[in-house]
């Protein structure tokens, strides 16, 4: 039986995952613009969450996770993070084409 | 001073990716009704499942190091954290497309050819 914070880690990876492939079709896992910006970006939050945990800021329930730290933080930060900022970025791309689509709307992107 | 450090922790990743956007010219603050589109409907629903699961007992926080302030359960560092995240992932994302245009390939041509 899996902790329940792995669980849902697990979702947060899934519904990226679909938004971007099969929801939205915002396709950003199929770009290296995607994977070189998650990269830099699971970095720090290496460095972010190492603090959060490191210090204690949080602290978590040992039953609902694996166990395996990284850097202090529990292996399920990654998971919550990468849902986190992959739907974001999904959003944002998202909402970017409709407005390249959709002129009446667009906001003023030129540079 | 310590209680302010979650709070530091925060305002350091602002201050770190500020250069992306005025610097690399990322354009994501400059965008803010799109950014914030993009950014409140995510941050709203890992805010509930932080709610719940804070309620729920699976992680908690040390009120050494937190200013105090709580809405519900959650400390307010806490909601500003799925603000300051997201703003930071666009900023790489926006800076990294702007320094290798190519990288967009496939999903992002797309867009350009529609422009």
């Amino acid at each position: 039986m899996i902790g329940a914070y792995t669980a849902a880690a697990l979702v947060a990876i899934a519904a990226a995952v679909l938004m971007d492939l099969a929801v939205l079709r915002t396709r950003l896992l199929r770009t290296r613009l995607f994977w070189a910006s998650y990269a830099i970006v699971v970095f720090f939050q290496l460095i972010v969450n190492g603090i959060l945990t490191g210090l204690g800021i949080v602290q978590y329930d040992p039953d609902v996770i694996l166990g395996i730290r990284l850097v202090y933080a529990p292996i399920e930060d990654l998971g919550f993070g990468f849902g986190l900022v992959t739907l974001t970025l999904v959003m944002w791309t998202w909402l970017g084409r409709r407005a390249a689509t959709e002129p009446v709307d667009q906001e003023r992107t030129a540079s | 001073m310590q209680q302010l450090t979650y709070l530091a922790v925060l305002l350091a990743c602002l201050v770190l990716t500020a250069p992306l956007e005025f610097v690399i010219g990322a354009r994501v603050y400059r965008q803010g009704r799109r950014a914030a589109l993009a950014i409140l409907p995510v941050a709203t629903v890992f805010v509930l499942w932080d709610y719940l699961a804070t309620h729920a007992g699976w992680w908690w926080f040390d009120e050494q190091y937190l200013t105090g302030v709580f809405i519900g359960a959650l400390p307010w560092e806490e909601l500003m954290f799925f603000l300051v995240v997201p703003i930071c992932g666009l900023l790489t994302f926006e800076a990294v497309r702007r320094l290798r245009p190519r990288w967009a390939d496939a999903a992002a041509k797309d867009l350009e050819a529609k422009r």
